[in-house]
């Protein structure tokens, strides 16, 4: 492919208790890149999952207890600025991203500083209802309004960051419960970062169940909200260096 | 005999917090607050008649109410106060556990180097954040980062 907006890409994968899938995501990630070297970041797990990801090539930081996904991503970024990286794009471990739309979601930092794979954008089979829909559909349109560019899909943690957006990460990233994807966001939105929307299939999760039970979709509703409110109250980060041309 | 208990009361935390300061078991900034409630506490149990005269200036009918709202909020308030110091103290925490992870992802790269001298690949992550990168300070673009990184392999023993 011509000329991409990187030279090196970085694919940050949080892994907590994910030996079962992991090694697999890794070797399939793998086996497509040219440019992509993965880390796996190792969430405090008690299983095997770093043994696993280091099997199956990949660089393995093992966090000495549990931070949650915000809090993995926060050491991915800052192991990526520090080797010099200048793209990254987080998977999940547990392969219900397919690491086929790697690229695609990487392409999208031709034109913005962080590029989200979106799961309902016309194509896959990812489908949700409910309160859970609404919760989203609400961030959506308050996102997309905020971004100027419109986006369906602003939970999603398949997404990839340039070094203007690493930068920006590293001085504000939450770890908190839904922080790593709304509040991340809309921070780096305020911040000057250009975000744009690649659509991606999502695949069928390899283990574990999905949530479909209505108490859970409701606190989920109200943590959205409550994550939102806050994030758009928060100052933007000082100012990120423009990095490359 | 109440103002004797109090007073007993209030000698014995002022007590205890400075046996605590001088164990180092209790930090300045926080024994500074109970030295206060501890000092202002001998006072009141000295003088039982300031409360009440301070609950007839403030307008509170019994000064026992006085008492309590202003504990309730020195609670409060040492509550918050705490909720503040244990989110900076984890997130320091958090910055060590990322530091942590790194380094020993670097020592594992570094200690494989050494064993497998052949092996370049891993080392590399090792040794580029020592250096000055270019691609942090707007280089035009001229890859600071791959001469440092050599494509793709990574290899582990």
């Amino acid at each position: 492919m011509p000329n991409p907006s990187y030279s090196r890409a970085l694919v940050i994968m949080p892994a907590w208790n994910e030996a079962q899938t992991v090694g697999n995501t890794v070797r399939e990630t793998l086996a497509l890149g040219q440019r992509y070297d993965v880390l796996v970041v190792d969430d405090g797990s008690s299983d095997e999952t770093a043994a696993e990801a280091a099997a199956a090539g990949a660089t393995v930081l093992r966090l000495p207890f549990n931070l949650g996904v915000g809090g993995a991503m926060r050491a991915g970024f800052k192991y990526a600025a520090r080797t010099g990286y200048d793209a990254v794009v987080q998977v999940d471990a547990d392969g219900q991203h397919d690491p086929r739309d790697i690229e695609r979601v990487l392409r999208g930092l031709d034109d913005a500083d962080i590029s989200i794979g979106a799961r309902f954008a016309d194509r896959g089979e990812y489908r949700v209802s409910g309160p859970r829909k609404w919760a989203m559909q609400f961030l959506a349109g308050v996102i997309s309004a905020l971004a100027k560019t419109r986006l369906t899909d602003v939970t999603s943690g398949f997404r990839a960051a340039n070094t203007r957006a690493i930068a920006q990460y590293l001085d504000h990233y939450p770890a908190e419960y839904l922080g790593d994807t709304i509040d991340s966001l809309v921070v780096a939105i305020k911040s000057g970062c250009r975000v744009v929307q690649v659509p991606v299939e999502m695949r069928v999760r390899q283990g574990g169940t999905p949530s479909h039970n209505p108490t859970k979709a409701a606190i989920y509703l109200g943590r959205s909200v409550f994550a939102l409110l806050f994030a758009l109250t928060r100052r933007k980060s000082g100012p990120v260096h423009l990095v490359g041309a | 005999m109440e103002t004797i208990a109090a007073f007993v009361l209030a000698i014995i935390i002022v007590a205890v917090v400075l046996d605590l300061l001088r164990r180092k078991k209790i930090r300045e900034k926080y024994a500074a607050l109970w030295l206060i409630v501890g000092a202002a506490t001998v006072v009141l149990g000295a003088f039982p008649q300031l409360l009440a005269i301070a609950a007839e200036t403030v307008g509170v009918t019994i000064p026992s109410n006085l008492l309590f709202a202003l504990g309730i909020l020195f609670v409060l308030g040492v509550l918050l106060h705490l909720s503040v110091e244990i989110s900076s103290v984890e997130d320091e925490t958090r910055a060590l556990a990322e530091e942590v992870a790194i380094l020993r992802a670097q020592l594992e790269a570094l200690a494989a180097d050494r064993t497998v001298p052949s092996e370049k690949g891993p080392a590399d992550a090792v040794r580029a954040p020592m250096e000055p990168h270019a691609s942090g300070h707007g280089s035009t673009g001229a890859n600071g980062a791959s001469p440092v990184h050599p494509p793709q392999k990574q290899k582990h023993p």
